[in-house]
């Protein structure tokens, strides 16, 4: 062991800068993909999960393409709320093994490129999932869209965002109680319920072409920008909580 | 300290504040307050860690019951006691991690930790590293928290620890006392004023010990103020400047030698 080469640090200043805000962000965002490409933990569970729900559901009801289109919002939002809800807990198991966290409390790196690097972090990974499972939701309910369908990605994404900001922002808090597991979708669902059922009637008005989905659409921006300003106030608070 | 003295320093720190201040906006500078904090310019003789009256409580339950000490630069410190005594609370409790019931923690001048965080390094006995990532990546990332460029500073330090920066194994396969060393690595990453190291020789061999506590005297030489928590004190004997020892939430004496004070011996 060479005490000299740590003495004499290469470009370490004394006094460092507060490092950029987005580059933290970015480096957060790329080391859990890359953790997750390597585990693979959350995307099997997820996939395997909504796979079952897709199945065992199609199966049950045996729906005709009218009805179909009736259940299919509620079904596939059902499906991805709870399959998300296996990725939002991964995402601080990780953290919390080995007390990586405390490493980056002590750090100069602000909680909020740590919060979103998260959260975007659970976005990708439910995309990613809806992405490999809208086809079989297609395939096994014979769905087909009568309303404007370029809305439905908006959709998705106004939605996914609502789950993984809120989830993401949840999962952080209930981190230090004894049962997370249970404890997330307790904290998580009820809070969830307007950005839910405006997913939902938003899917079902898209694919029966009954009704406008713009209200629907309007509500999840205003639902998105209110929490996820919310989470970002809050979040330092929940990190450092003890 | 003379209260003078102290005095004095603090108007020293203020006017140097101002005059940076006005430096920056003078030469048209982005002035970023945490970039440019000066703490207190310290000389050998100035504690850079002053506790006072520190108490922490877990619900009922108080780890520390007034806690005051001062610590001085450049000194190697080791911090003893049975189980429960209390020492873990208090590096964590230095180390930002844990917020005082009451009483006051100043570091390098500053009373919040966010405002020195880039000078203090801190090693838990957890390994505080990804299982997943070997130790390249783990430093890599960790220094860009702190805003260090380049990948040069991870091998140096991840050198200075005795370890090989090209090992792609990952640290989830590491042996207990490689892991401990990448553990130590990650602490110096940021070239730290002070090193807070809870339980740093725990399962590792006698030799990687030795080797480990050589490791740190020499930093200590440089001018590093470095606290050891740890239950083999025996292995800092002749390495370390002063022993504190720890029962029931407090010091309750400060030696120079390996050898408990009075109430304990």
């Amino acid at each position: 062991m060479n005490p000299t080469a740590t003495s004499k640090a290469s470009g370490v200043a004394p006094n460092a800068a507060a490092p950029p805000a987005r580059g933290i962000t970015r480096a957060t965002l790329l080391k859990d993909l890359r953790l997750e490409w390597r585990s693979k933990d959350a995307i099997n569970s997820m996939l395997f999960f909504s796979l079952l729900v897709v199945v065992v559901f199609s199966f049950s009801f045996d729906p005709s393409a009218e009805e179909s289109r009736q259940i299919a919002g509620g079904l596939i939002w059902v499906a991805f709320l709870f399959a998300s809800v296996v990725a939002l807990n991964q995402t601080w198991a990780r953290e919390i093994r080995n007390q990586v966290l405390d490493a980056y409390r002590v750090s100069p790196a602000p909680p909020n490129s740590l919060f979103l690097a998260k959260a975007l972090g659970n976005f990708v990974f439910v995309a990613v999932l809806e992405t490999l499972m809208t086809p079989l939701f297609i395939a096994f309910y014979r769905l087909r869209a009568l309303g404007p369908a370029w809305q439905l990605p908006i959709v998705a994404a106004l939605g996914t965002w609502a789950l993984v900001v809120n989830g993401t922002f949840f999962a952080a808090m209930s981190l230090r109680t004894r049962s997370r597991e249970i404890m997330l979708p307790l904290l998580l669902f009820p809070i969830s319920i307007p950005a839910i059922l405006a997913m939902v009637q938003a899917t079902t008005a898209i694919l029966t072409d009954e009704s406008s989905a713009r209200f629907w659409i309007v509500l999840l921006v205003s639902y998105d920008l209110v929490f996820t300003t919310s989470c970002l106030l809050l979040f330092e608070t929940i990190l450092n909580a003890e | 300290m003379d209260n003078t003295l102290r005095l004095d320093k603090r108007v020293v720190f203020w006017v140097k504040s101002v005059s940076d201040l006005s430096h920056a906006c003078a030469s048209g500078l982005e002035f970023n307050t945490f970039a440019n904090y000066n703490p207190i310019d310290l000389t050998d003789q100035s504690p850079v860690i002053a506790v006072t009256d520190l108490i922490k409580q877990f619900g009922r339950f108080a780890a520390l019951r007034g806690v005051s000490a001062e610590f001085e630069g450049g000194k190697f410190y080791a911090i003893l006691g049975d189980n429960g005594a209390g020492k873990t609370t208090l590096l964590r409790t230095l180390a930002g991690l844990n917020h005082p019931s009451s009483g006051k923690v100043t570091i390098l001048g500053a009373d919040k930790f966010h405002d020195i965080c880039h000078q203090v390094g801190y090693m838990a006995h957890p390994s505080l590293l990804y299982d997943e990532m070997s130790g390249m990546e783990n430093l890599a990332y960790f220094a860009q928290l702190y805003g260090i460029a380049g990948s040069s500073r991870c091998a140096e330090v991840i050198s200075s620890v005795g370890l090989d920066p090209e090992l792609t194994r990952p640290v989830g396969q590491y042996s207990q006392g490689m892991r401990q060393r990448m553990s130590l690595a990650r602490a110096l990453l940021n070239d730290p004023k002070i090193l807070l190291l809870d339980e740093p020789f725990s399962n590792v061999d006698i030799h990687s010990a030795a080797d480990m506590v050589r490791l740190l005297a020499g930093l200590r030489d440089q001018g590093k103020t470095i606290f050891v928590v740890t239950h083999q004190a025996s292995l800092l004997e002749g390495a370390a400047d002063e022993f504190v020892w720890m029962a029931e939430g407090k010091i309750v004496g400060r030696t120079n030698e390996l050898r408990p004070p009075e109430p304990l011996a």
